[in-house]
């Protein structure tokens, strides 16, 4: 019995590592397998997957995580310090700061999958029909990025959800609306490349349509460089989220957000700490969290 | 002073069973394994494809082996001096003043940001305690060695400046200036026009002889290593083929003493007294790297 | 650079229309007559289609009117004379710090790669990058304000040496130095040096990060290995040569860092109380002051592109291929 199993794993593993793969989904599959490798031999980069895991796992389990009802006060036990009952004390609300960072962590993942979700796909298309395209089209495209990188990021996000009024929706579509430019120029660069390669070429004199090259061809070369960029950006994502937080201008109260909560914290810093400092300490691991996955996703997927 | 007396006897340089291994994620990879050669006040020319482990040698002999690179031999001396035993700062200052190297391409080893003269005044000034008036007189010299016709002006140029030819005379020149007595020459013209090739060659033949110094000239071109060299070390896979004078690599007689590697490479040669329908595709069998 | 500009005028245009907040009662407040109203609504060029008032919006900028400040009631450029120099101090010295230390930091990353002190600083860099900076400023005023009392809390000057130092350049530490008041230059220093040391560490982590990147790329270059052949000791290898080719890049980099200073400069300054443009942009915001904002957003933007521009007249004096 444990003959066979040892044997079938190596020949497992000996097919992921094959040199010359049978099919296409073997050599995906065994390139996928050995850049896991790779990245496993990191440590840091490892201990990124893990605090990134563990931020969705705490989100989805928030309500069996959390010792109490993030939004329940209890006046009388205000500002207490960390204890037993409250790992990380209560506010001036007397509301339980550890059970509001763990639902803290939905408000968190809500922005950054909202703000990526309508970021990646407009860099990408930006990107790649300037890099494809080229021409004018590039000219033009390029201009209005160029614009957009010359504002500080969020002084505009700040500028933008003075429009729009405070609140989360407003605050993600501002952050989003200053975060594109970046995507836009990684996509380009990307396409500039490959669209000189001879297999574009050999599949343009096949016939195939711009727009089948660009989706089929173009868009999934520019994958594993749009990923890492994605990765990197969330953790500025999160900062600049909290950082509208603390000026009042992102999710309002009573929504556990942290750097709301750190706002919050801001009076009392000097005798009662423990108010601002626990969601501060969240928004470091959470975003160390995602730089460090998204440095060794780098290391792994761009050779670059 | 009787070590002196020795040191001028003994050969310019003793290799005996180099090695340089690097130790890779995915396993040690071998670039040269057991290579053994002397090098007296001669032109030694090191042949082989690329990958053969040919510019390594001479990355070893320097003490300049890239990171996951190490170097092991049981013997190897500079005039009767180990250098296994010494320490990497000794081994630095050996660097440019006894031991130089003419690289490839004078378009990417020259310092883009540096005028020439500066980095030739540099070269000088590392290994003698000069002023910077001196070092310069001694640099525009040199400039002059190498055959540049108005040094002056060249001095003051940035890389990008020179052409290609005028670019290796500068590299010549900042390599020899502090008087080394081994020279390695890794691909030295490779780069150039073949037009300013031979003049490059002659003037470092002319240097190499008047100053008695011992030359290895690494290259991939067998015409030219015949051609140039006393001596020929026939290298592939890390490993020599044959150590063999230069003379006999042209001699027809001699054909049937040679080792199936140089054969296969001199057989790929085209020739125009004897043109053939199709030049025949070089065989390497294993063996030979066992 | 000139569409740059354009583009800058534009968008903070457009913001301003998108704006929920109707600017003509943020003239007139919100009880005045009808005909009041109008006769401003009219001033204000409300009446002419969008592309006339923009192009009004245009000459107005370029003749240093921004409109005035409804909280203030000063003119916005008034306001933002007497409160850039005070960012621009706080930047400064913040990207001065991340230049010392964030250089050789990376410098030593470089120089030894894939080993611990790489390893160090690739998480320390990391970890700069996931700080936010008004937590740390908070943090920072909790342990040396309060707890250790090594520097002096918020604002610019104790209130004690107000009096004493007049404006002559703005930078209160300058303007100290000139009136030979040396305790108020102490006690500026003091005040200034817990901000600048937050913006520092995030100035510190980008910069070496960035060092460590272009250094590794020079120390790969044929011409490292050409002057190593020579005999050039290693320190000199490094120093001489390869961070001599890095230095364009490396100032492009310093020039970005100053431009990330301004705006980390928004979020520590309302920390610090310091009395700077970031600071004068977040309240306007929170008072619903439109010219103030678009007006400082503009002036932020500007520098922008001017320290864009600087970076790159001396990236093309430090390189002669470009000269």
């Amino acid at each position: 019995m444990s003959d066979t199993s040892v044997s079938d794993r190596s020949g497992w593993r000996d097919w992921l590592m094959s040199t010359s793969p049978a099919s296409r989904r073997q050599a995906r599959l065994g390139q996928f397998y050995r850049q896991w490798l790779a990245f496993r031999s990191n440590p840091s980069a490892m201990i990124g997957l893990v605090i990134v895991v563990a931020l969705l796992l705490i989100a989805a389990a928030a309500p069996l995580v959390a010792s109490q009802d993030p939004l329940v006060q209890d006046l009388p036990q205000r500002l207490q310090p960390p204890s037993w009952a409250h790992l990380f004390g209560t506010d001036a609300l007397g509301r339980d700061i550890f059970s509001r960072v763990v639902y803290g962590t939905r408000v968190t993942l809500v922005i950054v999958l909202l703000v990526v979700i309508t970021v990646g796909p407009i860099g990408l298309l930006i990107g790649c029909a300037a890099g494809y395209l080229g021409g004018w089209v590039d000219t033009v495209l390029m201009r209005i990025t160029d614009v957009f990188l010359a504002f500080p990021r969020l002084v505009l996000a700040l500028a933008f959800v003075a429009a729009l009024g405070p609140g989360l929706e407003n605050a993600v579509i501002a952050i989003a609306f200053t975060a594109w430019p970046p995507y836009a120029r990684v996509a380009r660069a990307e396409t500039m490349v490959i669209r000189n390669a001879d297999y574009i070429s050999a599949i343009q004199l096949q016939g195939a349509s711009q727009g089948r090259i660009v989706w089929k061809h173009v868009v999934p070369m520019c994958m594993p460089s749009l990923i890492v960029r994605t990765t990197l950006d969330m953790a500025g994502i999160i900062l600049t989220a909290a950082g509208l937080g603390f000026l009042g201008l992102g999710a309002q109260p009573p929504i556990p957000e942290w750097g709301a909560m750190i706002s919050a914290g801001r009076e009392q810093i000097f005798d009662q700490w423990w108010v601002a400092t626990f969601p501060g300490l969240a928004i470091c691991v959470v975003a160390l969290g995602f730089n460090l996955l998204g440095d060794g996703l780098r290391d792994v997927m761009d050779a670059r | 002073m009787q070590t002196l007396a020795n040191k001028a006897e003994a050969p310019l340089l003793d290799i005996d069973n180099l090695k340089v291994d690097f130790h890779t994620p995915t396993g040690i990879v071998q670039a040269v394994r057991g290579l053994s050669f002397t090098l007296g006040r001669e032109r030694l020319g090191i042949v082989g494809e690329s990958g053969s482990g040919k510019s390594m040698t001479g990355r070893a002999i320097l003490d300049l082996i890239p990171h996951p690179g190490v170097v092991g031999a049981d013997r190897m001396l500079f005039r009767g001096q180990d250098l296994m035993s010494m320490d990497r700062k000794a081994r630095r200052k050996l660097r440019g003043r006894h031991i130089s190297m003419v690289m490839q391409d004078p378009k990417f080893s020259l310092n883009p940001v540096q005028t020439v003269g500066s980095q030739i005044a540099e070269a000088y000034r590392i290994h003698h305690k000069a002023g910077s008036r001196e070092a310069r007189e001694r640099s525009l010299a040199m400039l002059e060695q190498v055959q540049i016709r108005e040094p002056a002006r060249v001095y003051d140029l940035y890389p990008h400046e020179v052409s290609g030819g005028m670019g290796q005379r500068v590299m010549i020149a900042m390599m020899l200036i502090a008087e080394p007595e081994i020279l390695i020459a890794d691909e030295p013209t490779s780069a150039l026009d073949v037009t300013v090739q031979l003049q490059i060659l002659k003037i470092l033949d002319d240097l190499v002889s008047q100053r008695g110094m011992g030359l290895i000239f690494i290259s991939h071109d067998l015409h030219l290593v015949q051609s140039f060299c006393d001596r020929v070390i026939v290298m592939y896979g890390g490993k020599v083929m044959e150590t063999l004078p230069a003379a006999e690599l042209a001699d027809e007689s001699a054909r049937s003493r040679r080792h199936p590697y140089t054969l296969g490479l001199l057989n790929c040669l085209p020739d125009l007294d004897r043109p053939r329908e199709k030049l025949p595709t070089l065989n390497r069998d294993p063996a030979w790297l066992a | 650079m000139a569409i740059t500009i354009f583009g800058l005028l534009l968008v903070t245009f457009l913001i301003a229309r998108v704006m929920p907040i109707d600017p003509v009662l943020a003239v007139v407040g919100d009880r005045a007559p009808a005909d009041v109203y109008e006769k401003a609504r009219l001033d204000l060029g409300l009446d002419k289609p969008l592309w006339t008032q923009f192009a009004i919006y245009i000459a107005k900028v370029f003749t240093g009117d921004l409109g005035t400040s409804v909280l203030t009631a000063q003119k916005v450029t008034d306001d933002i004379k007497t409160v850039f120099p005070a960012t621009l101090e706080l930047a400064t010295l913040g990207t001065l710090i991340g230049a010392v230390f964030g250089v050789p930091f990376g410098i030593f990353a470089a120089t030894h790669q894939g080993r611990w002190p790489d390893q160090v600083a690739r998480i320390v860099g990391l970890l700069g990058y996931s700080i936010p900076v008004f937590w740390l400023g908070l943090m920072g005023l909790l342990l040396f304000y309060a707890k250790l009392g090594w520097v002096a809390g918020p604002g610019r000057l104790s209130i004690a040496y107000q009096d004493f130092v007049d404006p002559i350049t703005g930078i209160v530490m300058l303007d100290a130095a000139l009136q030979g008041e040396w305790d108020a230059v102490r006690d500026a220093f003091s005040h200034l040096i817990l901000p600048a040391s937050v913006l520092g560490i995030l100035s510190i982590a980008y910069i070496s990060r960035m060092t460590r990147s272009f250094l590794i790329n020079e120390l790969q270059q044929q011409y490292v290995i050409a002057a190593r052949v020579k005999g050039v000791p290693e320190w000199r290898v490094v120093w001489g040569h390869a961070l001599r080719n890095a230095v364009v890049p490396l100032v492009t980099v310093i020039a970005l860092s100053y431009m990330h200073l301004l705006e980390g400069s928004v979020l520590t300054e309302t920390i610090f109380a310091w009395p700077g443009l970031g600071r004068y942009i977040t309240n306007s915001l929170l008072n619903a002051d439109m010219n103030a904002v678009l007006g400082g957003t503009l002036v932020v933007g500007a520098v922008f592109i001017a320290v864009n521009l600087f970076s790159d007249i001396i990236g093309r004096l430090a390189d002669p291929r470009a000269r």
